[in-house]
């Protein structure tokens, strides 16, 4: 059995990776998740606001007090340039690399293009394997356009290509108004894959302490359809690779990730709730499904239940939706 | 909000309420613990240095020690300039009309320039002397003998003597005869003044270190305080020699390559100079004791006070936290050495601070100085701090054998 597939470029040698977590935020956590039996593991993200916040403290403590005084105009000498970032994110790579054998996929968190994108490049220096962009932007102007949204994303995305040559993945949100259009934008942009989809942790409310509480919930594989509807819509009409993310917790659920087109299955919920050798049970599962349905290998398996390849592509599409209400019967 | 004028002026109110509060006697006030030296009227406020300066409050409470009786002889650098934004000052006088006196020559010369304080005070005071006795008859021998031998060593000391000079200048009042005359004009010199040379580390261990040196030779009663910043504040941070290994300064581009010089040890090899490295963030007590002690010690002292700076690249409002790491971490080790002990049979070192509990990158790695090294030049900043903190062990390790030396009794009751 052949459960090897192809995601960035990196031979994995099974679908399922963990995706950004704080299981990752240690090297003994990204050891428990090889050991686990993850294929592949994407790093806990690196923030925009992380980066800047670092790139101001030093500039307001390197020059506070300047200019005020005629004898002394600085106090510091300006050296050309910083090299800005925790070093533990690029020590958290380099030492990943040399202790686990499967590909280590950096993660940088942003909203704005800008100067810290130029961090990506010491996150390949460090020998990350593939950087994933995760653009978490939740545009509540009035004033900001559908188009501005997306065009943010594009010049992120290229920004981050410009930097480095390792591939690049876009983890994207489903609030787009023509999904396809964007994933298409981003694919001749240069995305080598598109993680689909980002889960927006969504605040809840503290109705004794009045106030907006930040409340995390774990995934459920009913959250999966979402995702697995637009990988099979986006399967083999883009050129990068597209791997699925949120409430995929089972071997089934990673049967129908692959079948709906995904060439990587991202796992979060699942190794937070059951811890990291979870995924070992997931790969299980999926190859006794597959040995049961006489499946050889997940390349046969991928896409074949995409839109392109069933019989009735409109059942992705908006006739599916009667259908669903139609079969919907309420207890009387 | 409320418009800003009519606040002022009630604090005005509150302000003039505050000024008639009356000051505490300082011949009542035990002087020599935090509490008691911060009941004593500062004779230095509102000056014109950086907010959270680390420097001032040294000067603050070296006024409220001897603030009355203080002559200062001041380096050029930033003590010069917050200390005398002419024509104002921050230096001030108490309700007798008394303060400091101040004055500023050149950068180079503070040492030299404030022993030339005391060497005019000590002919002032010799040629007082000669014409008390010329006129003991005029005077009366039991005055003049009470203020030949009067014990000068406590506040209240000081009070007595003051108040005997005023006895002599009533009794000479008016009276024509030329040494009469004279004596009115040093008499002020049989008092107890205090002497201190305060500068930078700029002054202390670069520019002016010759002419330190040659004061601290000189066996002269000098004082000298060395506000120590690490680098030349007032130019912008430029590198000195107590500069720290590893730190980031103008001509220390890459991080300072060597340690800092001890200049605290160079002064102790002599035998006779009183010194000691204080830092108030660390243990406050310790620095009240060292400028007392360096203050009662009839020869020259050196005191070395650990100043955080703006050219740290720290949060200004967290400067004695800093300087409570830098001791910790053994960089800044605090010691008293007083050669008085050594005619005891005592060692004269005194180890003030705990052995290092901290690596060194621990404290050097808050301040921006250091850590600005590590964004240039990762591999530079590593090695350096390796050297630091090795430099730094074996620094604390030397100490600690020096201050076990035995100087005889030790402390011990002499065997019989």
């Amino acid at each position: 059995m052949d459960l090897s597939t192809t995601y960035l470029g990196l031979k994995l040698a099974n679908p399922i990776v963990a995706s950004s977590s704080p299981l990752s935020y240690t090297l003994d956590g990204i050891r428990r998740l090889e050991d686990g039996g993850v294929a592949a593991v994407v790093l806990h993200s690196l923030f925009e606001e992380q980066l800047k916040a670092e790139a101001y403290e030093l500039e307001f403590l390197t020059t506070q007090g300047t200019e005020s005084f005629a004898e002394a105009l600085s106090y510091f000498p300006r050296p050309e340039k910083f090299v800005l970032g925790p070093e533990e994110y690029l020590k958290l790579i380099s030492d990943a690399k040399k202790a686990v054998k499967i590909p280590v996929i950096a993660s940088l968190n942003g909203v704005t293009p800008g100067g810290w994108i130029s961090y990506a490049r010491d996150i390949q220096k460090a020998g990350a394997d593939a950087l994933e962009l995760n653009v978490y932007f939740l545009p509540t102007d009035p004033f900001m356009t559908g188009e501005a949204v997306e065009r943010n994303y594009v010049e992120i995305l290229k920004s981050v290509r410009s930097q480095v040559k390792i591939p690049v993945a876009v983890k994207l949100s489903p609030f787009f108004s023509s999904l396809a259009n964007i994933a298409r934008r981003l694919d001749e942009a240069g995305a080598n894959g598109l993680v689909l989809f980002n889960r927006f942790y969504q605040p809840d409310l503290d109705l004794e302490a009045l106030e907006v509480a930040p409340r995390v919930e774990l995934s459920t594989s009913a959250e999966m359809r979402l995702p697995l509807r637009w990988i099979a819509i986006l399967h083999r009409r883009l050129k990068c690779n597209l791997a699925l993310t949120t409430g995929v917790h089972t071997g089934e659920d990673t049967v129908k990730s692959v079948m709906a087109g995904a060439d990587a299955v991202m796992v979060c919920s699942a190794l937070l709730k059951n811890g990291p050798a979870h995924a070992k049970k997931i790969r299980d599962e999926m190859l006794a499904w597959m040995e049961k349905h006489d499946y050889s290998s997940v390349t046969q398996m991928k896409g074949s239940m995409s839109q392109k390849s069933v019989a009735e592509p409109a059942a992705y599409e908006r006739a599916n939706y009667m259908k669903t209400i139609q079969s919907f019967r309420p207890m009387m | 909000m409320a418009p800003q004028f009519p606040l002022r002026l009630r604090e005005r109110d509150h302000w003039n309420f505050f000024l008639t509060i009356p000051d505490m006697d300082r011949s009542k006030v035990k002087i020599n613990s935090v509490k008691g030296s911060q009941f004593l009227e500062p004779l230095f406020e509102f000056s014109g240095a950086c907010g959270g300066c680390g420097e001032t409050p040294y000067i603050k409470l070296l006024t409220q020690l001897f603030g009355d009786r203080l002559l200062i002889g001041n380096a050029t650098g930033c003590s010069s300039i917050y200390g005398g934004n002419l024509p104002t000052t921050p230096y001030s006088s108490n309700r007798d009309g008394r303060g400091p006196a101040w004055n500023n020559s050149l950068f180079e010369d503070c040492a030299e320039f404030s022993m030339g304080f005391r060497v005019t005070l000590d002919k002032q005071r010799e040629f007082a002397v000669e014409l008390l006795q010329k006129l003991a008859d005029k005077i009366g021998a039991p005055l003049v003998n009470d203020i030949l031998g009067a014990d000068q060593s406590t506040e209240g000391g000081v009070a007595l003597q003051r108040a005997r000079v005023e006895q002599v200048r009533g009794k000479l009042k008016g009276d024509k005869n030329g040494d009469a005359i004279r004596l009115l004009g040093v008499i002020d010199s049989v008092v107890r003044k205090s002497v201190w040379g305060v500068g930078g580390d700029g002054w202390a261990y670069d520019i002016g270190y010759g002419g330190l040196d040659h004061v601290l030779a000189s066996g002269k009663n000098v004082n000298l305080l060395v506000l120590d910043t690490g680098v030349y504040s007032n130019t912008g941070g430029q590198c000195s020699k107590a500069t720290p290994l590893g730190a980031v300064a103008k001509f220390a581009f890459g991080g300072k390559p060597v340690p800092r010089k001890d200049l605290g040890l160079l002064a102790m090899t002599y035998g006779h100079v009183y010194t000691a490295q204080i830092a108030l963030g660390y243990n406050d007590l310790q620095s009240v004791k060292a400028l007392l002690e360096a203050e009662s010690y009839d020869g020259p002292s050196l005191i070395i006070a650990n100043s955080h700076c703006i050219a740290h690249g720290i949060d200004m409002s967290r400067g004695l936290d800093q300087q409570k790491l830098s001791v910790e971490c053994g960089a800044w080790p605090l010691y008293r050495y007083d050669p008085r002990r050594a005619a005891e049979g005592l060692n004269p070192l005194q180890l003030d601070s705990k052995p290092p509990k901290i690596k060194v990158s621990e404290w050097a790695y808050t301040e921006t100085r250091f850590k600005m090294l590590t964004k240039m030049l990762p591999e530079q900043a590593q090695h350096l701090m390796e050297r630091a903190q090795e430099t730094t062990d074996a620094h604390w390790r030397f100490y600690e054998q020096l201050a076990a030396l035995d100087y005889g009794k030790n402390g011990k009751p002499e065997a019989k």
